[in-house]
Protein backbone atom coordinates (compact mmCIF):
# COMPACT_ATOMS: atom_id res chain seq x y z
CA UNK A 1 0.00 0.00 0.00
CA UNK A 2 1.09 3.73 -0.78
CA UNK A 3 0.13 6.86 -0.33
CA UNK A 4 1.38 9.18 -3.00
CA UNK A 5 0.95 12.77 -2.55
CA UNK A 6 -0.68 15.64 -0.32
CA UNK A 7 -2.32 18.78 -1.27
CA UNK A 8 -3.89 21.34 0.92
CA UNK A 9 -6.11 23.99 -0.01
CA UNK A 10 -7.35 27.46 1.85
CA UNK A 11 -11.13 28.26 1.59
CA UNK A 12 -9.44 30.50 -1.44
CA UNK A 13 -8.71 27.83 -3.62
CA UNK A 14 -5.05 28.89 -3.07
CA UNK A 15 -2.08 25.90 -2.38
CA UNK A 16 -0.93 25.77 1.63
CA UNK A 17 0.95 22.92 1.39
CA UNK A 18 2.20 20.31 -1.12
CA UNK A 19 4.40 17.03 -0.53
CA UNK A 20 4.72 13.54 -2.05
CA UNK A 21 6.15 10.63 -0.51
CA UNK A 22 5.87 8.11 -3.44
CA UNK A 23 5.10 10.09 -6.68
CA UNK A 24 6.26 7.82 -10.11
CA UNK A 25 4.87 10.44 -12.53
CA UNK A 26 5.15 14.28 -12.86
CA UNK A 27 2.35 16.23 -14.16
CA UNK A 28 4.96 17.96 -16.53
CA UNK A 29 3.69 21.39 -15.70
CA UNK A 30 4.92 23.85 -12.72
CA UNK A 31 3.29 23.21 -9.45
CA UNK A 32 0.95 26.16 -9.57
CA UNK A 33 -0.47 25.13 -12.47
CA UNK A 34 -0.71 22.07 -10.91
CA UNK A 35 -2.71 23.33 -8.10
CA UNK A 36 -5.00 25.70 -10.08
CA UNK A 37 -6.08 22.49 -12.14
CA UNK A 38 -6.52 20.94 -9.41
CA UNK A 39 -8.28 23.23 -7.26
CA UNK A 40 -10.58 23.55 -10.51
CA UNK A 41 -11.32 20.13 -10.76
CA UNK A 42 -12.11 19.31 -7.20
CA UNK A 43 -14.98 22.81 -7.02
CA UNK A 44 -16.25 21.13 -10.53
CA UNK A 45 -16.71 17.48 -8.74
CA UNK A 46 -18.21 18.82 -5.56
CA UNK A 47 -20.43 21.02 -7.35
CA UNK A 48 -21.15 18.22 -9.91
CA UNK A 49 -21.77 15.32 -7.33
CA UNK A 50 -23.66 17.90 -5.29
CA UNK A 51 -26.24 18.52 -8.80
CA UNK A 52 -26.64 15.02 -9.51
CA UNK A 53 -26.87 13.64 -6.04
CA UNK A 54 -30.09 11.59 -5.98
CA UNK A 55 -29.84 11.67 -1.71
CA UNK A 56 -29.22 14.58 0.81
CA UNK A 57 -25.38 15.00 1.39
CA UNK A 58 -24.14 15.75 4.60
CA UNK A 59 -19.88 14.48 4.94
CA UNK A 60 -17.43 16.51 3.75
CA UNK A 61 -15.38 13.57 2.21
CA UNK A 62 -15.20 12.53 -1.24
CA UNK A 63 -13.54 9.55 -3.32
CA UNK A 64 -13.08 8.89 -6.58
CA UNK A 65 -11.25 5.78 -7.47
CA UNK A 66 -9.18 5.05 -10.97
CA UNK A 67 -7.28 2.04 -11.72
CA UNK A 68 -4.36 3.10 -10.80
CA UNK A 69 -4.74 5.51 -7.27
CA UNK A 70 -7.40 6.44 -5.51
CA UNK A 71 -8.19 10.25 -4.68
CA UNK A 72 -9.37 11.11 -1.21
CA UNK A 73 -10.61 14.36 -0.77
CA UNK A 74 -11.62 15.55 3.05
CA UNK A 75 -12.85 19.51 3.60
CA UNK A 76 -13.10 20.66 7.44
CA UNK A 77 -16.40 22.93 7.70
CA UNK A 78 -13.92 25.93 7.62
CA UNK A 79 -13.73 25.33 4.09
CA UNK A 80 -9.91 23.61 4.47
CA UNK A 81 -9.48 21.16 1.48
CA UNK A 82 -6.94 17.95 2.22
CA UNK A 83 -6.47 15.90 -0.72
CA UNK A 84 -4.44 12.72 -0.51
CA UNK A 85 -3.59 10.35 -3.21
CA UNK A 86 -3.27 6.81 -2.41
CA UNK A 87 -3.40 3.19 -3.98
CA UNK A 88 -6.50 1.71 -4.43
CA UNK A 89 -6.40 -0.42 -1.53
CA UNK A 90 -5.68 1.98 1.15
CA UNK A 91 -8.14 1.84 4.41
CA UNK A 92 -8.33 4.36 6.85
CA UNK A 93 -7.69 7.63 4.95
CA UNK A 94 -10.58 9.52 6.39
CA UNK A 95 -9.20 8.80 9.19
CA UNK A 96 -5.77 9.83 8.42
CA UNK A 97 -6.98 12.97 6.88
CA UNK A 98 -8.92 14.21 10.01
CA UNK A 99 -5.65 12.83 12.03
CA UNK A 100 -3.64 15.16 10.12
CA UNK A 101 -6.24 18.03 10.20
CA UNK A 102 -6.60 17.77 14.49
CA UNK A 103 -2.81 16.73 15.35
CA UNK A 104 -0.99 18.50 12.72
CA UNK A 105 -2.64 21.47 10.96
CA UNK A 106 -4.29 23.13 14.15
CA UNK A 107 -1.45 22.11 16.11
CA UNK A 108 1.03 23.40 13.91
CA UNK A 109 -0.15 26.01 12.26
CA UNK A 110 -3.29 27.19 13.81
CA UNK A 111 -1.84 27.00 17.54
CA UNK A 112 1.83 29.10 15.70
CA UNK A 113 0.92 32.99 15.78
CA UNK A 114 3.81 32.93 13.31
CA UNK A 115 1.88 31.31 10.86
CA UNK A 116 0.01 33.18 8.42
CA UNK A 117 -3.45 31.00 8.04
CA UNK A 118 -3.96 32.74 4.62
CA UNK A 119 -0.06 32.19 3.68
CA UNK A 120 1.65 29.00 2.08
CA UNK A 121 2.94 26.88 4.82
CA UNK A 122 6.76 27.50 5.61
CA UNK A 123 6.53 25.89 9.06
CA UNK A 124 9.69 23.35 9.49
CA UNK A 125 7.91 21.51 12.78
CA UNK A 126 4.73 21.34 10.52
CA UNK A 127 6.31 19.06 7.62
CA UNK A 128 8.47 17.03 10.03
CA UNK A 129 5.39 16.06 12.00
CA UNK A 130 2.81 15.29 9.19
CA UNK A 131 5.60 13.37 7.28
CA UNK A 132 5.72 11.52 10.59
CA UNK A 133 2.16 11.06 10.98
CA UNK A 134 1.57 9.65 7.55
CA UNK A 135 4.75 7.37 7.92
CA UNK A 136 3.05 5.93 11.08
CA UNK A 137 -0.44 5.11 9.40
CA UNK A 138 -0.66 1.53 8.20
CA UNK A 139 -1.74 2.78 4.95
CA UNK A 140 1.78 4.06 4.46
CA UNK A 141 4.75 1.11 3.53
CA UNK A 142 7.06 2.44 0.48
CA UNK A 143 7.64 0.34 -2.35
CA UNK A 144 9.96 2.22 -4.44
CA UNK A 145 9.70 1.15 -7.93
CA UNK B 1 3.42 12.37 21.11
CA UNK B 2 3.40 14.11 24.66
CA UNK B 3 0.80 16.94 23.43
CA UNK B 4 -1.35 14.39 21.53
CA UNK B 5 -1.83 12.35 24.58
CA UNK B 6 -2.87 15.25 26.67
CA UNK B 7 -5.27 16.84 24.51
CA UNK B 8 -7.10 13.18 23.71
CA UNK B 9 -8.60 13.61 27.61
CA UNK B 10 -9.63 17.00 28.50
CA UNK B 11 -8.27 19.98 26.94
CA UNK B 12 -5.79 21.73 29.09
CA UNK B 13 -7.00 23.57 31.87
CA UNK B 14 -5.98 26.85 33.12
CA UNK B 15 -7.03 28.46 36.00
CA UNK B 16 -10.39 31.63 34.70
CA UNK B 17 -8.85 33.63 37.64
CA UNK B 18 -5.14 34.19 35.45
CA UNK B 19 -7.23 33.99 32.15
CA UNK B 20 -9.48 36.99 33.38
CA UNK B 21 -6.38 39.33 35.05
CA UNK B 22 -4.97 38.74 31.58
CA UNK B 23 -7.93 40.41 29.76
CA UNK B 24 -8.18 43.09 32.50
CA UNK B 25 -4.18 43.87 31.51
CA UNK B 26 -5.04 44.03 27.62
CA UNK B 27 -8.10 46.36 28.29
CA UNK B 28 -6.31 48.58 30.51
CA UNK B 29 -3.18 48.73 28.41
CA UNK B 30 -5.53 49.72 25.53
CA UNK B 31 -7.68 52.27 27.58
CA UNK B 32 -3.67 53.75 28.17
CA UNK B 33 -2.86 53.81 24.19
CA UNK B 34 -6.01 55.09 22.54
CA UNK B 35 -7.54 58.64 23.87
CA UNK B 36 -11.18 57.47 23.58
CA UNK B 37 -13.47 54.13 24.07
CA UNK B 38 -14.98 54.29 20.66
CA UNK B 39 -11.17 53.21 19.56
CA UNK B 40 -10.70 50.80 22.48
CA UNK B 41 -13.98 49.03 21.66
CA UNK B 42 -13.13 49.09 17.91
CA UNK B 43 -9.69 47.53 19.00
CA UNK B 44 -11.36 44.87 21.05
CA UNK B 45 -13.40 43.54 18.39
CA UNK B 46 -10.80 43.41 16.05
CA UNK B 47 -8.63 41.43 18.06
CA UNK B 48 -11.67 39.30 18.78
CA UNK B 49 -11.83 38.80 14.94
CA UNK B 50 -8.39 37.42 14.88
CA UNK B 51 -8.99 35.15 17.42
CA UNK B 52 -12.11 33.81 16.18
CA UNK B 53 -10.41 33.08 13.22
CA UNK B 54 -7.99 30.73 14.56
CA UNK B 55 -10.02 29.66 17.49
CA UNK B 56 -12.77 27.89 14.79
CA UNK B 57 -10.16 25.65 13.73
CA UNK B 58 -9.73 24.62 17.32
CA UNK B 59 -13.28 24.04 17.82
CA UNK B 60 -13.83 21.83 14.85
CA UNK B 61 -10.65 20.49 15.87
CA UNK B 62 -12.10 19.37 19.24
CA UNK B 63 -15.41 19.20 19.28
CA UNK B 64 -16.16 17.79 15.85
CA UNK B 65 -19.47 19.54 15.69
CA UNK B 66 -20.23 19.12 12.04
CA UNK B 67 -22.05 21.54 10.07
CA UNK B 68 -24.58 23.82 10.43
CA UNK B 69 -27.76 23.36 8.33
CA UNK B 70 -29.94 26.69 10.15
CA UNK B 71 -29.20 29.16 12.52
CA UNK B 72 -30.46 27.47 15.42
CA UNK B 73 -27.51 24.96 15.05
CA UNK B 74 -25.20 27.47 14.93
CA UNK B 75 -26.80 29.01 18.15
CA UNK B 76 -26.37 25.57 19.74
CA UNK B 77 -23.15 25.44 18.73
CA UNK B 78 -21.60 28.59 20.00
CA UNK B 79 -23.29 27.37 23.72
CA UNK B 80 -21.37 24.53 23.37
CA UNK B 81 -18.23 26.66 22.49
CA UNK B 82 -18.92 28.71 25.75
CA UNK B 83 -19.02 25.93 27.53
CA UNK B 84 -15.71 24.83 26.40
CA UNK B 85 -13.91 28.27 26.31
CA UNK B 86 -15.23 30.05 29.25
CA UNK B 87 -16.81 27.28 31.34
CA UNK B 88 -20.31 29.20 31.57
CA UNK B 89 -23.23 27.96 29.79
CA UNK B 90 -25.32 30.74 28.12
CA UNK B 91 -28.81 31.06 27.38
CA UNK B 92 -29.92 31.15 23.95
CA UNK B 93 -32.93 33.38 23.20
CA UNK B 94 -34.80 35.89 22.17
CA UNK B 95 -35.06 34.92 19.03
CA UNK B 96 -36.66 37.35 15.84
CA UNK B 97 -39.96 36.95 14.04
CA UNK B 98 -38.03 35.41 10.83
CA UNK B 99 -35.09 33.15 13.15
CA UNK B 100 -32.29 35.37 11.82
CA UNK B 101 -31.63 36.86 15.01
CA UNK B 102 -30.84 36.12 18.71
CA UNK B 103 -29.37 36.62 21.78
CA UNK B 104 -26.80 34.92 23.67
CA UNK B 105 -27.23 35.52 27.82
CA UNK B 106 -24.78 35.06 30.45
CA UNK B 107 -25.66 34.63 33.82
CA UNK B 108 -22.39 35.38 34.82
CA UNK B 109 -19.34 36.98 32.37
CA UNK B 110 -15.71 35.42 33.30
CA UNK B 111 -14.19 38.29 31.66
CA UNK B 112 -15.68 41.08 34.23
CA UNK B 113 -15.05 39.05 37.29
CA UNK B 114 -13.37 41.70 39.41
CA UNK B 115 -14.17 44.63 37.32
CA UNK B 116 -15.75 48.22 38.23
CA UNK B 117 -16.40 50.91 35.50
CA UNK B 118 -15.08 53.94 36.40
CA UNK B 119 -17.12 56.65 35.49
CA UNK B 120 -15.01 58.34 32.51
CA UNK B 121 -15.39 55.12 30.45
CA UNK B 122 -18.90 54.35 30.54
CA UNK B 123 -18.62 53.74 26.76
CA UNK B 124 -16.56 51.06 27.38
CA UNK B 125 -17.86 48.08 25.92
CA UNK B 126 -15.64 45.98 28.50
CA UNK B 127 -16.10 42.39 26.98
CA UNK B 128 -16.11 43.44 23.49
CA UNK B 129 -13.50 40.74 22.30
CA UNK B 130 -16.27 37.99 22.63
CA UNK B 131 -18.56 40.11 19.56
CA UNK B 132 -15.05 39.67 17.55
CA UNK B 133 -14.42 36.14 18.55
CA UNK B 134 -17.88 35.26 17.32
CA UNK B 135 -17.92 36.93 13.92
CA UNK B 136 -14.42 35.76 13.41
CA UNK B 137 -15.48 31.78 13.86
CA UNK B 138 -18.71 32.46 11.95
CA UNK B 139 -17.16 33.52 8.93
CA UNK B 140 -14.61 31.24 8.49
CA UNK B 141 -17.43 28.51 8.27
CA UNK B 142 -19.36 30.43 5.54
CA UNK B 143 -21.61 32.51 7.38
CA UNK B 144 -21.49 36.30 7.92
CA UNK B 145 -23.11 37.42 11.48
CA UNK B 146 -22.85 40.74 13.44
CA UNK B 147 -22.76 40.65 17.24
CA UNK B 148 -23.09 43.31 19.41
CA UNK B 149 -23.93 43.80 23.13
CA UNK B 150 -27.29 45.05 24.39
CA UNK B 151 -26.73 44.26 28.06
CA UNK B 152 -24.05 44.63 30.23
CA UNK B 153 -23.41 43.38 34.02
CA UNK B 154 -20.85 46.33 34.31
CA UNK B 155 -23.81 48.90 33.31
CA UNK B 156 -26.11 48.11 36.48
CA UNK B 157 -27.97 44.99 33.86
CA UNK B 158 -29.29 41.55 35.29
CA UNK B 159 -27.09 39.86 32.57
CA UNK B 160 -24.52 40.34 29.78
CA UNK B 161 -26.46 39.91 26.43
CA UNK B 162 -24.80 39.33 23.16
CA UNK B 163 -26.88 39.97 19.78
CA UNK B 164 -26.15 37.73 16.86
CA UNK B 165 -28.00 39.11 13.78
CA UNK B 166 -27.07 36.61 10.74
CA UNK B 167 -26.47 38.74 7.43
CA UNK B 168 -25.38 36.34 4.83
CA UNK B 169 -24.15 32.66 3.52
CA UNK B 170 -20.54 33.01 2.32
CA UNK B 171 -20.09 30.75 -0.67
CA UNK B 172 -17.22 28.73 -1.84
CA UNK B 173 -14.61 30.73 -3.57
CA UNK B 174 -14.54 30.20 -7.25
CA UNK B 175 -10.91 28.62 -9.10
CA UNK B 176 -8.92 31.78 -10.17
CA UNK B 177 -9.32 31.72 -14.05
CA UNK B 178 -6.27 31.50 -16.79
CA UNK B 179 -4.39 33.76 -16.74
Amino acid sequence: MTIHNLYLFDRDGQLLYYTDWNRKKQSGMTRDEEAKLMYGMIFSIKSFVAKVSPVDLKEGYLTYTTNKYRLNLYETPSRLKFILNTDIHAQGIKELLQQIYTQVYVEYVVYNPLCNLKKPIESELFAAKLDEVVKQSAAYASRPA
Amino acid sequence: MSRQSMRSNDPKKVSGELFTLTYGSLVAQLLKDYENVDDVNRQLERMGYNIGMRLIEDFLARANPGRCYDLRDTADKIQQAFKLYLGVSPSIGSWSPGGDEFSVVLETNPLAEFVELPDHCLGLRYSNILAGVIRGACEMVQLEVMAWFIADQLKGDNVTEIRVKFVKRLEDAIPAGED
